[in-house]
């Protein structure tokens, strides 16, 4: 085998592996948001299946499966059934450009295969990531739309119209939040962008230098990806269930998988672009002093610094949903157009200008 | 390799492009068009443009798209005519002219081809860089008057909507609000 084939096929067997670790963290999370949603509102939460609830997903995941599959008869079956699976596929698929550590891991295999492996920490590192980013994120929406539209029944039909004016509106205050961002790391690479985040010691991060385009940019996530208080999309007190009234079994388990995945996808996004990524402050500058067996350590480290931030950005989703009323939308709609998008244009604005300032000043140009 | 992925993907365009048109559903068509506009930014991506590839599917699959969408729930999917329908005199005079038309510019294009960007413009130059640089310095200095007619003529687009959107009948008065009588 040649080398491009060993490293096409590591590639393959990462995004497998990454698919199939961010869906196992979708059981934990699961569990973690209604056992937080619980104490948030003075309950126990699921506490019932194995120690402490541990194994409540399970449960669910198992009960899912073993739900009869059924299709209801007015449907558009071809669409109906392909909906669940496009809204998981297109949040999964994001996670493909981020960076997940910093150092490449080179498996020494020379001897045995006649050349080195390459296990870089990200899938593909291409030159235009954060659009990669904005572009796969803004495909998210059709398995909502499909969906609600396949299901030929009114509610679910009112919340795919919702989702599709939603989405649309928020894309643009969310792509100007982060349309700053890159005006001033001056890259549309992501790990150059986490690269950036690394300068004095670290303390870099962008939202430090970005709040408004950072509080831009989560609300707009927020939206993106339907969560309270814009989860109108299902709206269950006026809708029943949204777009996913008609679903049962595994297909309504897909959508709710998506629907979290989605979540989790903007957690990452926020992380990596705002939050310095893998990385945390004086980090690289204690590694550099640590004797070479603890520097070896430091992919996991990275790693475990990477999946802790999102879960703590996950955590504070959670805490929102437990504290804010859901938007009526009409007001969601004007909230996006007449503040969150002339903010974001406001604040690029400002950026521009006062990069532009400082190199003047700096004798940049 | 390449030569394969392109094969797949030219008869995966074409066919989708044949469903948009000859699929009665208008939902379905516009699936097909979404299909359609991700495999043209397959192309763009083979041919090394990665940004206007992420660009097309950013602003063609994922806005002009749902847009669609929005507007076909919006006003209620009709079921269009049967096919054999289309064969009228009148569709067979279109056809002749557009083919005139599709002649006229195959024979502009091989006869006049017409050249790219000035400067030296070669893969390694554009990856040093970054393609998003590169389009941004090309379109803001050589081209500067064309993005500001396109600019202005999207100004002008939202201008017009604004003024058929706007509301001039006044909604009738509903009268004061029924109280409960105690």
């Amino acid at each position: 085998m040649s080398q491009e084939i060993v490293q096409l096929l590591v590639d393959i067997v990462k995004l497998i592996i990454i698919a199939s670790v961010i869906m196992g963290i979708f059981t934990f999370i699961l569990l973690v948001e209604r056992k937080l949603i619980g104490r948030f509102t003075r309950r126990y939460g699921p506490n019932r299946v194995g120690p402490f609830g541990l194994l409540q997903s399970i449960a669910d995941a198992v009960k899912m499966m073993l739900k009869e599959e059924m299709v209801p008869g007015h449907v558009d079956k071809v669409i109906y059934v392909m909906a669940p699976g496009m809204a998981l596929m297109t949040a999964l698929s994001v996670f493909a450009v981020i960076p997940f550590a910093r150092d490449t891991v080179v498996l020494p295999l020379e001897s045995l295969i006649g050349f080195s492996v390459y296990l870089t920490p990200w899938v593909a590192d291409i030159n235009v990531g954060v659009l990669y980013l904005l572009a796969v994120g803004s495909l998210g929406s059709y398995g909502i739309i499909l969906g609600g539209w396949s299901s030929n029944n009114k509610y679910s039909l009112l919340g795919a119209l919702r989702t599709s004016a939603q989405m649309l509106s928020y894309e643009l205050p969310l792509g100007v939040a982060v349309l700053s961002v890159v005006v001033m790391t001056g890259t549309l690479r992501v790990t150059e962008i986490v690269e950036w985040q690394t300068q004095f010691a670290g303390l870099a991060w962008i939202v430090f230098l970005q709040p408004v385009a950072f509080l831009i940019f989560f609300i707009s996530a927020l939206a993106e990806a339907g969560r309270a208080p814009f989860d109108l999309p299902e709206t269950e007190n006026e809708l029943i269930g949204g777009f996913m009234t008609e679903y049962g079994a595994l297909k309504f388990g897909l959508f709710q998988a998506a629907e979290f995945v989605h979540a989790m996808m903007f957690c990452t996004i926020t992380v990596t672009v705002f939050l310095g990524g893998w990385n945390m402050p004086f980090l690289n500058e204690i590694l550099n002093i640590m004797p070479t067996p603890i520097q070896a350590l430091a992919p996991v480290l990275h790693l475990g610094i990477f999946i802790g931030k999102s879960l703590a950005v996950y955590c504070s989703l959670i805490w929102i949903r437990a504290s804010v009323p859901r938007m009526r939308f009409d007001q969601l709609m004007a909230f996006c157009w007449k503040w969150l998008l002339p903010i974001a244009l406001l604040n690029l604005f400002a950026t521009v200008m006062g990069l532009a300032i400082t190199a003047e000043l700096l004798g940049l140009w | 390799m390449e030569l394969t992925i392109f094969i797949i993907v030219a008869v995966l365009s074409v066919v989708s492009a044949l469903g948009v048109i000859f699929n009665k559903n208008v939902v379905y068509s516009a699936l097909f068009l979404l299909v359609n506009f991700l495999t043209i930014a397959v192309f763009y991506l083979m041919l090394n443009a990665q940004f206007l590839g992420m660009v097309q599917i950013l602003v063609y699959a994922g806005a002009i798209v749902v847009l669609i969408l929005f507007v076909v729930m919006l006003l209620g999917e009709q079921l269009g005519e049967d096919i054999s329908s289309w064969v009228t005199p009148a569709n067979g005079v279109i056809i002749v002219l557009a083919l005139i038309l599709l002649t006229i510019i195959g024979t502009a294009v091989t006869d006049y081809p017409t050249t790219g960007a000035k400067g030296d413009f070669t893969p390694e130059l554009i990856q040093e860089y970054g393609q998003a640089e590169m389009i941004g310095v090309t379109l803001f200095t050589d081209y500067l008057l064309s993005v500001q007619l396109a600019g202005v003529l999207l100004l002008v687009g939202i201008v017009g909507v604004i003024w058929l959107a706007r509301n001039d009948e006044q909604l009738p008065a509903t009268g004061d609000v029924p109280t409960k009588e105690a």
